[in-house]
């Protein structure tokens, strides 16, 4: 089961959110809809900072079997 | 740019030779042969295929799973990846086991760091929406014990002698295949048949935008009637040899054994296909679907839950011949009744092929007609 916690919203704000998904569908509520805002940044700012997953080593050896295939 | 591996990282699990220490001095009761398509699982959490999985699940991100389509830390999952055993399998929490194929061939060490049991009418309602034992993914979840090992893959063993070593690619090689071509946008198709026209439009359609295609059929377990893996292969080379620009499409392909799991399904191909570097996946109607379970575009909806995926879904109506519009269509294109549509079931097109007649070519590629009618027996009997 997910667990929750609390974040607090400037009261302001949490009404602005209301009004805004009342006039829209698919958000049952401010939590729901700053979830899936939160995620959605969270997830670019992740992708910044990946890092490559092989060295220039590993791709030679990669790009000469791509080569044997006839992929390249 | 190539999509960043799912969970952060892709998974490349230490690949060494069947013949290694590594499997040797096991007790028998420490061996467990498994199934061709657990073997396929195997290979897919080794290869990066399920990054950031480095192994079979534990309870607690089956359960996160289960009810919310995500692991455990919050990244986005939808079927869950286990081992069943039976439960006269004994080994135990922090045992080491060496997972076989079915022939006795060692495939990869296991440490195991959990046991724990499924309900399986939990799973198939949550995964599949139905408990209807008729519907193939039920029976298969039914059909498994429900008791569940959970634990990392430590080595994997080299498989030789797979007979389509020659087109399939692993997501480090795609990745690095994708660079060299200096595709920044890829559209994955995901197919489990040979190419129709209906198919090939969605495919050139998405390919109007996008760099490069990267068509991954999935080979695999089969359902009598269903084209072999051999004819599916031949017949994707067909058309991309006549129809299809030099360098703007990929074709390899992915061991996996099919769900028909529909909407959850369509996320898990989702999240395969990004490991593969893809940028966008190409979701047509009934995606992953079998019978009359999942209604016609729920696996494209589905996706609206997920702005963390980070791949694109691209989200596609059925294509078909309009005799008025004069070329392949779609509700959203054609203004034309179905009196005007060109459409085969599935079930014509394979006794048209099984009694040698070539499909209209307004269905099928003549091309890839003729590679399928040339097999002396293209369909799993």
């Amino acid at each position: 089961m997910t667990k929750y916690t609390t974040v607090s919203l400037p009261v302001t704000l949490h009404k602005r959110v209301e009004k805004l998904i009342a006039e829209k569908e698919g958000f049952k509520s401010v939590s729901d809809y700053v979830t899936y805002i939160l995620r959605e940044v969270v997830a670019m700012h992740e992708t910044e900072k990946t890092p490559a997953p092989f060295t220039s080593k590993d791709v030679e050896v990669i790009k000469s079997r791509l080569k044997a295939l006839g992929y390249i | 740019m190539v999509s960043v591996p799912h969970g952060g990282e892709l998974v490349q699990l230490d690949v060494v030779d069947p013949l290694n220490d590594a499997f040797n001095g096991y007790d028998k009761s420490l061996m467990l042969p498994v199934s061709k398509e657990t073997e396929a699982t195997v290979l897919n959490i080794a290869s990066g295929v399920l990054s950031p999985l480095t192994g079979f699940m534990g309870e607690e991100d089956c359960k996160t799973v289960l009810d919310s389509m995500r692991l455990s830390d919050d990244t986005p999952w939808s079927i869950p990846v286990l081992l069943h055993v039976a439960s006269s399998f004994t080994p135990q929490v922090r045992d080491e086991i060496v997972l076989t194929d079915e022939g006795g061939s060692p495939l990869a060490n296991l440490l195991i760091d959990e046991r724990f049991k499924i309900d399986r009418k939990e799973y198939a309602e949550k995964v599949y929406g139905t408990s209807d034992p008729a519907h193939p993914g039920v029976a298969r979840i039914f059909s498994s014990p429900d008791s569940v090992l959970a634990g990392r893959i430590r080595r994997f063993a080299a498989r030789p002698g797979d007979p389509f070593s020659d087109v399939t690619l692993a997501p480090r090689e795609t990745r690095v295949l994708f660079g060299e071509k200096s595709w920044r946008t890829i559209v994955a198709f995901q197919t489990r048949n040979p190419p129709h026209l209906s198919h090939e439009y969605v495919q050139k359609t998405a390919l109007a935008f996008a760099d490069g295609l990267f068509i991954n059929p999935v080979l695999g377990k089969k359902k009598v009637g269903d084209f072999r893996d051999e004819v599916i292969v031949a017949a994707y080379k067909a058309l991309i040899r006549n129809y299809y620009p030099q360098n703007c499409c990929v074709l390899s392909v992915l061991h996996y054994e099919m769900q028909y799991a529909g909407p959850r399904e369509a996320i898990m191909h989702a999240i395969m296909r990004k490991n593969f570097g893809c940028t966008h996946i190409a979701i047509g109607r009934d995606h992953a679907g079998v019978g009359s379970y999942y209604r016609p575009y729920a696996a494209q909806e589905i996706f609206k839950e997920f702005p963390d995926l980070g791949i694109t879904p691209l989200f596609f109506r059925e294509f078909f011949y309009c005799r008025k519009c004069a070329g392949m269509a779609n509700e959203k294109t054609c203004p034309h009744g179905e009196d005007d549509h060109l459409t085969i079931s599935g079930t014509r097109l394979r006794e048209l092929l099984d009694g040698g007649e070539s499909p209209p070519k307004e269905v099928m590629r003549p091309e890839v007609a003729s590679v399928i009618m040339s097999d002396p027996d293209p369909f799993v009997r």
